[in-house]
């Protein structure tokens, strides 16, 4: 049907390339197809790999060969020192202070903003009117960049007279040191991560609502069971590979995180006391405030292994629960029970 | 769909082998949410809304509003002259900035589109030795940190006399593991295979049958991947802000120099937030739409 559509449209330019197609001996032709089969595959996604071999694989397998090396900025290259760099790195309490506020600001940012994404979702799933514009409200923040969300909300986090310390004295409570406290300047910089994203993790987690069959909360309906319940016992199972899922991805988006604080206040480097330096802010510098590209290569390392480390252990927590009552399985027992039941 | 026209039980057992049908007639829940849904929701809203009327509250004020304790909630008249002040900054490069921004995400995101919807289609609809295994390892390079590559692409970029063109914040981008992945499935679910073997036997070759079976099918994944791809290489920071400099920044990168030029004038600098908003917000009224429901396919189907 689309294609018989579409055919007149995209056979203009597919005709051109075929000047060979006009009479040819037919062995030749079916030489030539062969040749065709075999090697188109690796020719549409050669483009891929070629570029991922340029500035993926070579420039990780590079970033290692620095991180073993004393950089020499000047000559462009470096000396051997060994693992001189990771140790330099892992006894520097400024390592420490920001991998600890990495983890605080990922913990304040994905566990609320988990939650909140899970209620608007749940409301969203409900019969409601003009679904696409509230669909599309939720999803407005995306679209900011984190640059601009982070300018905002660091004006609105004023110690001294930003719009929630006056709010907060309005309301006859002392303000808060959003740039002083560590705590509070994970909250505010977290705040910033949970505006852009819990929308767009509210629209990942109602396409699995919706996925759920609907004759489940029938049955519960009949059998008694209240919104919370339903909730509870047929949502929240159904969603969890979708939530682990949205963990994941939350989890290598936080740990990565270097926008928002890098632009929470106007000197960018995480703070008086570090306060609210991440690794990767802690990354850039080293590298570009100090150029000491050895010591920043050995940091990337580490932020990858640590990333990897936290998939691994998400992935085996993914596994664990999905075999036990996660997606289908919880399905399919669930049919199993309404069906013995019956 | 009230209650009332909820089908009855047993027809929606009838139902159960095919998902997509039963899901769509058993809609039962089709009592109207209350109104403390749409209570819920409005509150959602508005403080979805409420930073971009922020930062127009600010910067249509002087230095002095945001040190004001009693000030109004209406935009004062000065948006104009702080614009002003933001595209008129010869330290800050406004137009070029916004070029910069409009060109490299259109390239990036023509690039991963084509790429991937190539890649796609081959991983999708091919059968060639190792295509299993070539695809695990695309999406596994999904987990692989920008951060693991910058600086050896600095040097590279700055051994070639790149650092500061925006040719360096393109190259990296022109492929994309994602966009492979969402190709891939999206072609693999929407083919049939009997559409490929009817080309094939009508004599067109590899290229002809990716043009005119392949590439009409993946067109609305295209739409949705190149819009998720432009949104994503507009706001990209950390690359951008770190092989880029003053005289040839985008948007973002624009950005942070403003904060550290006006970093007292607040209303200078949430005026150029907003102004550098607005391109994208114009693309998102007209594409919100795909985006939300790109979002909702991507769900379902990752």
């Amino acid at each position: 049907m689309t294609t018989t559509a579409t055919r007149t449209t995209a056979s203009g330019p597919a005709d051109r390339p075929d000047p060979q197609r006009q009479p040819r001996v037919l062995s030749f032709s079916h030489k030539l197809s062969r040749w065709d089969l075999k090697v188109s595959p690796y020719l549409y996604i050669s483009p891929f790999f070629i570029l991922f071999a340029i500035v993926g694989l070579f420039p990780i397998v590079y970033t290692a060969v620095i991180s073993f090396q004393e950089w020499d900025l000047v000559r462009g290259s470096g000396t051997f020192v060994g693992l001189d760099q990771y140790i330099w790195i892992l006894s520097q309490a400024d390592f420490w202070t920001a991998l600890r506020n990495t983890f605080s600001i990922f913990l304040l940012s994905s566990v609320p903003q988990l939650i909140l994404a899970l209620f608007i979702a749940a409301m969203l799933d409900k019969n409601i009117r003009s679904k696409t514009f509230w669909r599309m409200s939720v999803l407005l923040p995306y679209v900011m960049a984190p640059v601009a969300v982070a300018l905002i909300f660091s004006n609105m986090f004023g110690d001294n007279h930003g719009l929630v310390n006056n709010i907060l004295a309005g309301i006859g409570l002392e303000p808060i040191m959003w740039h002083k406290d560590p705590f509070w300047s994970h909250v505010a910089i977290a705040t910033m991560v949970n505006f852009r994203w819990t929308g767009y993790n509210a629209l990942i987690l109602l396409a699995a609502m919706q996925a759920v069959p609907r004759e489940y909360y029938e049955a519960a309906t009949v059998d008694g069971a209240g919104a919370f319940r339903q909730f509870w016992n047929i949502t929240l199972p159904s969603l969890k590979p979708t939530l682990i899922f949205v963990i994941i991805t939350s989890t290598i988006g936080g740990l990565q995180i270097f926008d928002e604080p890098r632009m929470f206040d106007t000197f960018g480097r995480g703070g008086a006391a570090n306060q609210w330096l991440t690794i990767t802010l802690y990354l850039y510098n080293i590298g570009w405030g100090e150029f000491n590209f050895g010591r920043a290569a050995a940091l990337a390392w580490i932020l990858f292994i640590i990333i990897l480390a936290i998939g691994l252990i998400n992935l085996a927590i993914t596994r664990a629960l999905v075999r036990d009552e996660g997606g289908r399985g919880v399905i399919r027992r669930r049919r199993r029970r309404k069906g013995a039941q019956q | 769909m009230s209650a009332i026209s909820t089908p009855p039980l047993a027809v929606v057992e009838e139902n159960l082998p095919n998902a997509r049908r039963s899901r769509r007639t058993t809609r039962i829940r089709g009592v109207r949410a209350g109104f403390w849904v749409y209570i819920g929701l409005g509150v959602v809203v508005v403080s979805a809304i409420f930073p971009y009327y922020w930062s127009f509250l600010i910067g249509s004020g002087d230095a002095s509003t945001i040190n004001d304790p009693d000030m109004s909630w209406l935009p004062g008249g000065n948006f104009i002259d702080n614009a002003l002040k933001v595209i008129n900054d010869p330290a800050v490069n406004f137009w070029l900035a916004l070029w910069n921004s409009i060109f490299s995400s259109t390239v990036i995101a023509a690039s991963v589109v084509l790429f991937s919807t190539l890649a796609g289609w081959a991983f999708a609809k091919l059968r060639f030795p190792g295509g299993k295994w070539l695809l695990a390892f695309v999406v596994a390079t999904m987990a692989v940190p920008m951060q693991l590559g910058v600086v050896p692409l600095y040097l590279l970029f700055s051994d070639l006399g790149w650092t500061g063109q925006i040719g360096a914040i393109i190259i990296p981008a022109l492929t994309s593991a994602f966009g492979v992945f969402w190709m891939t499935q999206y072609l693999s679910q929407t083919v049939p295979d009997e559409l490929i073997e009817a080309a094939r036997v009508d004599g067109a070759n590899m290229i002809r049958t990716f043009w005119t079976v392949g590439v009409p099918a993946a067109r609305p994944a295209a739409a949705m991947l190149f819009l998720f791809t432009f949104v994503g290489a507009w706001n990209q920071f950390f690359w951008p802000f770190i092989v880029l400099d003053r005289q040839s920044p985008t948007l973002p990168v624009a950005l942070s120099l403003l904060q550290s030029n006006y970093f007292v004038d607040y209303s200078v600098v949430l005026a150029g937030v907003l102004l550098a908003t607005i391109p994208l917000l114009i693309v998102f009224a007209f594409t919100g739409r795909q985006l939300v429901s790109g979002i909702m396919a991507g769900a379902v189907k990752g």
